[in-house]
């Protein structure tokens, strides 16, 4: 279960992340885009979900990976994230509430260039009971 | 461009493949994308398609709309029913959209996507550079 004490705080991931050509390459290759020059809107949710993994799932905040499901998504894009960026990740708990057995906790991510804000995005993931 | 008009329509193919380079692109190796066995042991029909597959094929429909992923400034969409990808078969996710509002520099659209004629997200919508 997760730490009800965790909402509503903001916790930040460990790494500085650099966006590599190759990884924008096969992003774009799955949907058949062509240019790879900017990063595919959704391409952020490879750091988004690799940073909350390790954030959430840390013993003070307690999230069960293992029964996650994704159900719902949302991105607003400052700026297109290119090969070269440097990134950091924070996430956010926004809420939390238990339905029949299921978790379901609201949680932002901001990506960061430095200090201007690039991509935040906000995942609902569902425990399943 | 004004409130109402419906888009084209375009049809993306998923199979086994596509799930395996997406896993491998996204980092996303939950099993439940790719082993059959242990998706049915888990409850679920058969292997299903990474939702955020899916939002990343209809991303490419708004990317297209709005002359460029530069464009696209929001994306959303609930996932409200899976991509079921048989082994040996190529599933369809057709998309289309309505402009859904205009204003000086933007233009919102509402998105439809379905697979197998099962819508599978909802509310789906993008705001793109006009």
């Amino acid at each position: 279960m997760l730490n009800p004490d965790s909402v509503g705080s903001t916790f930040a991931g460990t790494e500085l992340i650099t966006v590599s050509q190759s990884e924008i390459d096969a992003f774009c290759a799955v949907v058949g885009e062509t240019d790879t020059t900017i990063a595919p809107p959704t391409f952020t949710i490879r750091i988004t979900l690799t940073q909350f993994e390790e954030i959430l799932t840390r013993p003070e905040i307690g999230l069960d990976w293992s029964r996650l499901v994704h159900g719902d998504q949302k991105f607003e894009i400052f700026t297109p994230v290119k090969a070269g960026d440097q990134l950091t990740c924070t996430a956010t708990i926004e809420s939390y509430r238990v339905a029949a057995g299921n978790e379901i906790v609201s949680v932002r991510s901001d990506l960061r260039k430095g200090a201007e804000l690039a991509v935040s995005a906000w995942s609902t993931l569902v425990v399943r009971a | 461009m004004e409130v109402g008009a419906v888009l084209d329509e375009k049809v993306f193919y998923l199979d086994r493949a596509l799930l395996k380079q997406y896993a491998d692109a996204s980092g996303d190796q939950n099993p439940i994308h790719q082993n059959e066995e242990f998706a049915v042991s888990v409850g679920l029909p058969n292997v299903i398609a990474h939702g955020m597959l899916t939002m990343a094929l209809v991303g490419k429909y708004v990317s297209d709309f709005a002359g460029g992923a530069a464009n696209v400034l929001e994306y959303s969409a609930r996932f409200i029913k899976p991509v079921i990808v048989p082994a040996g078969e190529k599933v369809d996710l057709t998309v289309t959209a309505t402009v859904s509002e205009v204003s000086d520099d933007t233009v919102a659209l509402s998105l439809t996507a379905t697979s197998a004629g099962v819508k599978v997200l909802g509310m789906a919508k993008a705001v793109v550079r006009k």
